[in-house]
């Protein structure tokens, strides 16, 4: 009666991909230790005194010494990294420099802006890039195929503040379709911070006026930053599915007459996503950083400007943070690709199994 | 080589990127002899003519303290160019030594090297490349060394990869069994295999070293004034937008010209010499 | 004799290729009358499996490939039709089995649900069940033994036997009066190959299918096959009914195929010369009844 019951559970644990999660976790979590320890020891080795740069030339010896001392400047480099993890497993970043609030606090404020656009790009360029993907391989060597190449090679050849300045100008000054800057109008009043996503917040908040407005907003921003996915995102799904057009199975599904929509939309493009999914998620990354540019361009409130004045002002507690957060959303986005992989990739999921 | 040349006049897209890429390396070279104001690369102000939109002399118009902004751009794509093959010139050999050595010695080799590279992997590339920047002091050559921190692991997975799966290979074996070193196995048995993939790869990247750059310099993290720079020229345009356009939008022209043909090119190479990227 | 399923006429194939042209079929004439099993033989590089994929269609809807000369099937003139119509042939009048059944079988479906696909092109309206049901006696009929755990299974997941006969199955599930089978099994060891074929042979006498037989290999051939074509560099060289032409081979070129088959007995392979002016020789043509 207990038997078969554990014996299901152990399945459950041990099956494929719960083995992979658990891996993919694990080298995670080593590679966000070294992140740390780098951008640690980058932050530390700089010529200067960030504590003198901190605070100003103004300040007296004491000042300095007294802040070198609160920071640990003073001892030893693994003391110093020793202490910052111990900090860390308590929830603590320590405090900006340059706001004089803990850093987990700042992060806390101004990084829901910043995953708000990522992820409303991030919809666009998965919403858009694959589907022109799947057009331009099944229609490759002709004329609409051709017109997507060139479209998403221009997409990837523009970093995004100069897409971000064109959308604007285009859309924004020249067709005044779109609002030029911001997050949400002036005149609404901001709905209640729940989850600091204003999309979410707004909803819950029953106010669809707010909804709308921070929709419109994000609309050429999240564009802009999801232009050169968009073409990335394009540009591999056709590479990959052109190569899979190449496989037995596919003649094997073209003897057989199948419609070559079906063909396009099933048998080449599923096992072609495996392969490009991974770069997606390299992609996302990718917006990650980019978002500081958009995020300038159209006064976005997110980690951008934060991000931007606590490097210039060298605020070590601040850099780590932000840099730690943002490679620690990269590597959750990465393991969420890995399991949806698995989950289309039947050779994993039914690996050992037979 | 014929051949390649051959297949890449023969598609119309090559023969445009083999254009812009030739126009953006001559107008680089030659910046001394085409720009029609020289001196205006440095620190040069005219308030006669300052923040003009395009027209003769100034085909791009003045910037906001009456630079030719033509003249700036071509002098930007100079420098832009000389970072993108210092850059290349030291990501590529230290990516392609890691790589190798990571795909053909495994073991704990493998997995200390490929560790590190995923640490390196796992920051969004803008972001560490900020980060390098600004705890240094942001001039031309500290600029190179930021952009270098983020690029070497990309030629060391790309190699890892190709190395991993030429290993496998009898030609490998082949020199294992009579007894060839470690060394020469790396490098001259298995290295010209990754070569067309490295090639196709430094073209598309000299491209978008000249995009990161702009980017970085775009946020204040780049090369500073007076040396003219495409991202600093749209960052202090964009505060002008919409009435003095030409600031940001011939900059950002002058981006995506250069990118694309550099992009339609490494494309064409990529098709030709196989190879994957 | 009635009239043939399948007739080739003079069929011609050029790719151009970065402006060269490169001619694969000189002008080949076959065929393949009801319930006849014809083998096309030659090595590889010959055009036996070009010609394969023109009577499918499939080579077609390459631009690189110029074809000229007729293609009749079942009494329908092919270049005629539009490309509609011929799609509609396939997989239903005509269906084609591959050399390496597994990597013909898509790798992220499950086999139950290309075979509902398959089933779709005889029956656009089968029901889901329906279509399990038909897929279940079908996997039955190729002497499968657990079909149901088969149609939940994925071909990485199945050896290339299996695979082979869940081929079978799929190419014979909508009735096709014509079977192309290319190399079939060639992928697979000597042994699973000749069961698979022999299961294949008995369903298409059952069903009174025909079948053209592309093979390099002789002794499959002579199993297999009622009458064989004999192609050399994009030319017929030789027909002959199978047994005929083994007991006495007319052209150069096919006497040197015989003699370049492996014997167990001993004396190693023997050369098959690259390059023989007498291959060139004009066709030896044995086939006696006239079709028309």
């Amino acid at each position: 009666m207990h038997l078969p019951h554990f014996l299901r559970v152990t399945r459950i644990i041990m099956s494929p991909v719960v083995q992979l999660l658990v891996k993919r976790l694990s080298i995670s979590i080593i590679v966000l230790i070294g992140v740390s320890m780098l951008i640690f020891t980058i932050a530390r080795i700089i010529p200067g005194d960030p504590a003198r740069i901190a605070l100003g030339p103004n300040a007296t010896a004491e000042q300095v010494a007294n802040l070198r001392d609160k920071l640990h400047l003073d001892e030893p480099i693994y003391i110093q990294y020793a202490k910052f993890v111990s900090d860390f497993a308590h929830g603590d970043l320590g405090i900006s420099l340059y706001t004089n609030r803990p850093v987990t606090t700042d992060i806390a404020q101004f990084l829901p802006a910043t995953l708000e656009l990522v992820f409303v790009a991030g919809i666009f360029m998965i919403g858009f890039g694959i589907p022109l993907g799947i057009l331009s391989a099944r229609y490759r060597g002709r004329v609409a195929d051709n017109i997507i190449r060139v479209v998403s090679l221009l997409g990837v050849s523009a970093p995004s503040f100069v897409w971000a300045v064109i959308l604007m100008l285009l859309f924004a000054f020249f067709l005044p379709l779109f609002p030029i800057a911001g997050q949400i109008s002036d005149t609404l009043p901001v709905p209640p911070r729940i989850t600091g996503f204003l999309l979410i917040d707004s909803l819950l908040a029953g106010d669809f006026k707010v909804f709308a407005s921070a929709a419109h907003h994000i609309v050429l921003p999240a564009f802009a930053l999801a232009l050169s996915g968009i073409g990335q995102a394009a540009r591999l799904t056709r590479a990959n599915m052109v190569e899979t057009y190449d496989k037995p199975y596919i003649e094997m599904a073209q003897s057989y007459g199948f419609p070559e929509k079906r063909i396009a939309n099933r048998y080449a493009f599923r096992p072609s996503l495996i392969p490009s999914l991974t770069i997606i998620g390299l992609d996302f990354a990718a917006m990650l950083g980019n978002a500081f540019l958009v995020e300038a361009v159209y006064a976005w409130p997110g980690l951008s400007r934060y991000g931007v004045q606590v490097i210039l002002r060298k605020d070590l507690n601040a850099i780590v943070g932000t840099v730690l957060v943002i490679s620690a959303t990269f590597l959750v986005v990465n393991i969420i690709v890995d399991l949806l992989i698995a989950f289309i990739n039947p050779r994993i999921r039914y690996a050992g199994r037979s | 080589m014929r051949r390649v040349m051959w297949i890449l006049l023969s598609n119309p897209l090559s023969v445009i990127g083999l254009l812009l890429v030739g126009t953006v390396i001559f107008s680089a070279v030659f910046a001394d002899f085409i720009a029609p104001f020289p001196s205006h690369r440095g620190a040069v102000v005219d308030f006669s003519n300052f923040n003009q939109p395009p027209h003769w002399p100034n085909i791009f118009g003045t910037d906001l303290v009456g630079r030719d902004l033509f003249s700036r751009i071509l002098f930007a794509y100079r420098i832009s160019l000389m970072l993108g093959v210092v850059v290349l010139a030291i990501a590529v050999p230290i990516g392609v030594t890691v790589g190798l050595a990571a795909g053909y010695l495994g073991g704990w080799v493998e997995f200390a090297l490929m560790r590190l590279t995923d640490v390196f992997l796992s920051i969004p590339p803008l972001v560490l490349a900020m980060s390098v920047m600004g705890l240094l002091e942001p001039t031309l050559t500290n600029g190179m060394l930021a952009v270098t921190t983020m690029w070497w692991p990309w030629y060391a997975r790309l190699v890892y990869n190709i190395t991993r799966s030429e290993s496998q290979e009898g030609y490998v074996l082949a020199a294992e069994i009579i007894g060839a070193s470690r060394l020469h196995i790396m490098f001259r048995e298995i290295l010209p295999n990754c070569v067309p993939s490295i090639v196709t790869k430094m073209t598309l990247d000299l491209g978008f070293v000249i995009l990161i750059a702009s980017s970085l310099s775009f946020l204040g993290l780049g090369v500073q004034a007076p040396t003219p720079d495409l991202g600093s020229m749209v960052a202090e345009g964009g505060n002008y937008l919409p009435d003095s356009w030409w600031l940001t939008v011939f900059p950002s022209l002058a981006i995506l010209i250069a990118v694309f043909g550099f992009n339609l090119l490494g494309d064409a190479l990529r098709q030709i010499l196989g190879g994957d990227t | 004799m009635s009239k043939p399923i399948l007739s080739i006429d003079d069929l011609k194939l050029t790719f151009k290729i970065y402006g060269n042209q490169v001619d694969v079929l000189h002008g080949i004439s076959l065929h393949i009358a009801h319930g006849e099993k014809v083998a096309l033989v030659g090595e590889s590089g010959s055009g036996k499996s070009v010609t394969a994929r023109i009577i499918l269609g499939l080579l077609q809807e390459l631009t690189a490939a110029r074809i000229s000369g007729s293609l009749q099937f079942e009494g329908v003139d092919l270049e005629k039709l539009s490309r509609r119509d011929r799609r509609a042939l396939r997989g239903t009048r005509m269906s084609m089995i591959f050399q390496d059944p597994t990597s013909s079988l898509n790798p992220v479906y499950p086999i139950n649900t290309q075979f509902y696909d398959v089933l779709r092109r005889g029956n656009a309206k089968i029901s889901v069940k329906d279509a399990r049901m038909r897929a279940l006696s079908l996997l039955e009929d190729v002497s499968i033994p657990e079909p149901e755990r088969v149609l939940d299974s994925y071909s990485f997941q199945m050896s290339g036997g299996m695979n082979q006969r869940v081929m079978i199955a799929m190419a014979l599930a909508n009735e096709p009066s014509l079977l192309i089978a290319d190399e079939p099994g060639t992928a697979l060891d000597v042994t699973v190959q000749a069961q698979t074929l022999h299961l294949m042979r008995d369903l298409v006498e059952r069903r009174g299918t025909s079948v053209l037989f592309i093979s390099h290999n002789l002794g499959v051939v002579r199993e297999f096959a009622d009458r064989v074509y004999v192609i050399y560099r994009g030319r017929i060289v030789e027909q002959a009914p199978t047994r005929e032409l083994f007991h006495n081979p007319g052209h150069a070129y096919t006497k040197a195929l015989m003699a370049a088959v492996p014997r167990i007995t001993g004396g190693g392979i023997p050369d098959l010369p690259a390059d023989n002016k007498h291959f060139e020789d004009p066709m030896v043509d044995r086939f006696r009844e006239d079709v028309q």
